[in-house]
């Protein structure tokens, strides 16, 4: 069974204007110690699927259809109360800017020792032990030293590296990790996804890694969800994806991104811009800049389906060529 | 997208003119929407146009002694016992219509009001954006003064301006010149604010590219804080002068009760509650009373349109 | 390199961020000084693309300020076609200013948003004189926004009504206003996604070619850096620690530097590598490590890197700063992953 299964979620946020959509039947599923990335744009949704999951939206937002099941348990209706021990206990989260998760004015051991014993019940000392064992595993040197420092005296990746500690220790099984190296540096980005992905692996929890980075999505995950104008385009095994995209904003978002080696004369690119949610068109949302466009893309928004390893939304997925 | 922000609006919507905002129906959907701003539009609506249109309103002109008959003066409410039916509120101790005084007062009022906020905004705007974009030894002199003059309560500093004013005037002219004396006090004390709101926005202002563009661009230094900076600085200098106006009328009406506002012969609106306070205890209460009722519901609209107006306009309350 | 436009010799910018002297007396703490941009030298021939490539903090951005006179330098020369003008303020000399221009990284704060942006593209033909009837400067305007992609009558719209990357067409068409020869682009497309991200790298290369335009190419992201530019510069902590044609750097990458950005970056083609290795981190600009800055991080470093600062030598196609390289410890490594 799955670890998270996310069925037809639909976020909806009223406005005087009528309501919009931000994401439209988004379903995903992830199994144990399984890295599910979600990619695109800014605006593509990824990141309110991740908060909806969560149960952060911020209001007006809603969930106004759909449910999203947490090992077999629906999470999506339950009291904030309630919601607020499983972001604790069972699901982690990491954000894109380590400053604001930490707490600046509490040391970076009483808020591991704090977290672990809200979950597990070690005393004081056993959940310090726990907090230093953490701070290595995560990497930070000198452990039983740094425990006992501020968040400002780490740098900017050790401070990402302390989030995931904090983000680990009570032992979720589920994390989500929203643009979790987007704020650090390349040489320290590294670093930081190969932690991500080996501590996923170790501790058998599932992630969400929500980035718009096609690279980090290359380098850590399993399985890719591609989103646009707040759907699920394409879903399949990374290697699959990103190698025989079949959704053309698939394969033009891969053919876009400049590579290291020979360089080409022009660079693909895909023509205008994602349209705004309140501005989504009747059928396929791509096919305005859509090269393989025909009639029916206008008319009729096309269904998730399967066509090999990977799901795709496109009346044409089996015509187009890879 | 870092945090989960409402989906695929751009990041930052970034205002356009005000009067486009205005136009484009957020402040508009928001005014629709609050009964308090609604209800202190009115008010202040019937009030403006009262004061404008007065010496069409008004039954006499209190400035104009030949209209005056001794013969009428202290006399109640048309409704109250004794009452004449050509003095709807009443007459004070030297024959002038209440009714029409206070149409007159209110005039002088609103005059007094807009023009200090306007002399307040103008210094305020103008060396707040000086301090904040020039910064160092200018801008330590201008916001060190404005410290000096916060630490006075703003009356005592209206009373101190006033009083050097009129110092330097020959008496003959002090009559003539009361209006002028009042503009400058109230106007010169509250321009504090509006420095320190600019100062605070200019600073973040001048150090955006657009900014940098401009200086690539050979932008002189005084082009770039008029034509580029001035314009991004103003959204909240609109919320404070609304508030400053019930401010500056209070101030008026509290200098003209103290005596050293407008004379009685042209008297404002705390010209009358002054003179009406004299009389309170004889049993006069009408020239007090009905002053008071309109300077409370003026000073009162124009607060709360203002607060409804920083809310309006502030995007993270909408 | 006598055709040069554009000419940089030790090129110095420092941050005094010491506190005020009378709390630098109490504490007994000393002067604090960034060496922002420490020493830099380059040159870009006419019609060439020169990328500065390096972490936060390594003084990439500084140097495009300096070049445009945003900031003054502390020391060394900027001649552009060989009229000094370290210690000239941004917008003088008028007539060689008038010949280069900036893109900025971010577009949303880089037009001004209470303008239309007919009147921002318009601004400078109006300040440096090219276009002074307004008339005139407006069918410029016209022409300019459809030469980028947009539409005249984008003209009468406030820069809030468009997407991140045709604000980005609006801040070009307002750089080549002038006809510059000379383009400083400083991250030009890290704000924008990668769909539009190709958008604007194809319309600068298009621009290149049709007005012969010489770049300075300011970013993080080698990928990008490879599709743009003829030269690259590696910067780290106010240094240049390779300079070399764009090729020469990716297929043989010479400082430990240099290898470690390309080992790091996040790869389309690459699956799960292992690079949990402890790479460490930038150190504080404020107390550079001695000697060569980079020692602290470098598996090559020995007694001499950890005291003397090495000199930035030719090395083949390149310029490079190593001890390790001069002493030939260190030879160029192969390429080890194409496309």
């Amino acid at each position: 069974m799955a670890l998270l299964t996310v069925e037809n979620l639909t976020v909806t946020f009223p406005s005087r204007h009528g309501s919009t959509n931000a994401i439209e039947n988004v379903t995903i599923h992830v199994e144990p110690g399984e890295i599910l990335g979600m990619v695109g744009e800014s605006g593509a949704g990824k990141s309110m699927t991740g908060a909806a999951i969560i149960g952060l939206l911020e209001p007006p937002g809603h969930i106004s259809s759909g449910e999203i099941r947490l090992e077999g348990e629906r999470i999506d209706n339950l009291p904030p109360a309630a919601m607020r021990r499983i972001r604790g206990r069972r699901i982690g989260a990491i954000f894109q800017d380590p400053l604001t998760s930490l707490n600046p004015v509490l040391t970076v051991g009483d808020q591991l020792i704090e977290t672990i014993r809200a979950h597990l019940p070690l005393t004081k000392e056993a959940a310090r032990e726990r907090a230093i064992d953490w701070l290595r595993r995560v990497g930070i040197p000198a452990p039983e030293k740094r425990i006992d420092t501020y968040p400002h005296q780490y740098s900017g990746g050790m401070r990402q590296r302390v989030v995931i500690a904090l983000a680990l220790c009570a032992e979720p099984r589920l994390i989500i990790a929203d643009e979790p190296t987007t704020a650090l540096d390349v040489s320290v980005q590294a670093q930081i996804i190969a932690l991500l992905r080996r501590l996923a692996r170790e501790t058998g929890a599932a992630v969400v890694l929500v980035t718009h980075d096609m690279g980090v999505i290359a380098e850590t995950a399993d399985r890719v969800a591609v989103m646009y104008a707040g759907r699920i385009v394409e879903v399949g095994p990374v290697a699959e994806v990103l190698t025989h995209p079949r959704h053309p904003y698939t394969a033009g978002l891969m053919a876009s991104i400049p590579r290291i080696g020979p360089r080409p004369e022009i660079l693909p690119q895909i023509e205008g811009a994602m349209p705004r949610p309140a501005s989504r068109p009747a059928g396929c949302a791509f096919a305005p800049r859509c090269p393989y466009r025909i009639d029916r893309c206008i008319a009729e928004r096309p269904a998730l389906r399967g066509t090999g390893a990977a799901q795709v939304s496109c009346h044409l997925a089996e015509e187009i060529p890879v | 997208m870092a945090t989960p922000t409402p989906a695929s609006a751009p990041p930052r919507p970034a205002p356009a003119g005000l009067i486009a905002r205005a136009l484009s129906g957020d402040v508009a959907w928001s005014f629709r929407h609050s009964w308090s701003a609604r209800i202190s539009a009115l008010v202040l609506l019937i009030l403006f146009a009262a004061a404008i249109l007065a010496p069409w309103l008004a039954n006499q002109n209190p400035y104009d002694i030949g209209e005056l008959s001794l013969f009428d003066s202290e006399l109640p409410p048309a409704w109250a016992e004794g009452g004449d039916a050509r003095y709807w509120l009443g007459t004070d101790t030297l024959a002038r219509d209440v009714y029409s005084s206070i149409l007159y007062g209110l005039r002088l009022s609103l005059i007094v009001g807009f023009a200090s906020v306007a002399l307040a905004a103008v210094v305020g705007i103008s060396l707040g954006l000086l301090g904040g974009f020039v910064g160092g030894i200018v801008d330590a002199a201008i916001m060190r003064f404005a410290d000096v003059l916060l630490s006075f309560p703003t009356i005592l500093v209206a009373l101190l301006v006033n009083g050097i004013m009129r110092g330097a005037l020959p008496p003959a002219q002090h009559q003539q010149a009361a209006i002028w004396v009042l503009i400058l006090a109230i106007g010169l004390t509250n321009w504090v604010q509006y420095a320190r709101t600019v100062r605070s926005s200019t600073m973040v202002e001048r150090n955006k590219e657009y900014v940098q563009a401009a200086r690539i661009n050979g932008v002189s230094r005084a082009g770039i804080m008029v034509s580029h900076i001035l314009p991004n600085v103003l959204g909240p200098v609109l919320v404070i002068a609304t508030i400053n106006l019930g401010m500056a009328v209070l101030t008026e009406a509290t200098l003209s009760f103290l005596g050293v506002g407008m004379p009685a012969t042209q008297p404002s609106l705390g010209t009358l509650i002054r003179i009406g306070n004299e009389y309170l205890f004889s049993g006069i209460w009408w020239v007090v009373i009905f002053p008071s009722v309109v300077l409370v519901a003026l000073v009162l609209a124009v607060n709360l349109l203002g607060d409804w107006l920083r809310d309006a306009l502030n995007p993270k309350l909408r | 390199m006598t055709d040069a436009l554009v000419q940089v010799t030790g090129l110095k910018k420092t941050f005094d961020l010491s506190r005020p002297l009378i709390n630098r007396i109490l504490d007994r703490s000393g002067r604090q000084v960034v060496h922002a941009v420490d020493g830099v030298d380059f040159a870009i021939p006419r019609g060439q693309t020169l990328s500065l490539v390096g972490e936060s903090g390594c003084g990439k951005s500084t140097v495009a300020k300096l070049l445009m006179g945003l900031t003054a330098p502390s020391g060394g020369s900027i001649r552009f076609d060989g009229v000094e003008l370290a210690g000239r303020p941004a917008g003088s000399p008028p007539e060689t200013r008038r010949r280069m221009q900036m893109i900025f990284q971010d577009p949303y704060a880089s037009l001004n948003p209470r303008w239309r942006v007919a009147r921002i593209i318009g601004e400078p033909m109006k300040s440096y004189g090219t276009h002074p009837d307004p008339a005139d400067r407006r069918r410029e305007v016209d022409r300019l926004l459809e030469f980028v992609g947009l539409s005249a009558a984008d003209g009468e719209k406030f820069p809030h009504e468009f997407s991140g990357g045709q604000r980005q067409r609006i801040s070009i068409a307002r750089a080549i206003s002038t006809k510059p020869e000379f383009l400083v682009c400083d991250e030009p497309t890290s704000a924008l996604d990668v769909s539009v991200q190709a958008q604007i790298l194809n319309l600068m290369r298009e621009l290149q070619r049709e007005l012969g335009l010489t770049y300075l190419f300011i970013s993080h992201d080698l990928a990008v850096v490879n599709y743009i530019s003829d030269m690259i510069g590696v910067m780290y902590l106010g240094r240049l620690v390779e300079l070399a044609p764009a090729e020469e750097i990716f297929a043989r990458p010479q400082h430990p530097y240099t290898r470690l950005l390309l080992d790091t970056i996040p790869d389309i083609g690459m699956k799960n590598r292992d690079i949990d290795r402890p790479a460490g981190e930038v150190p504080n600009p404020i107390t550079p490590p001695l000697g060569c800055h980079f020692h602290p991080r470098c598996p090559h470093a020995d007694a001499r890197c950890r005291s003397e600062a090495p000199q930035f030598l030719p090395q083949g196609a390149a310029q490079v700063r190593c001890h390790a390289v001069a002493e030939g410890r260190l030879s160029p490594e192969p390429l080890r992953k194409a496309g």
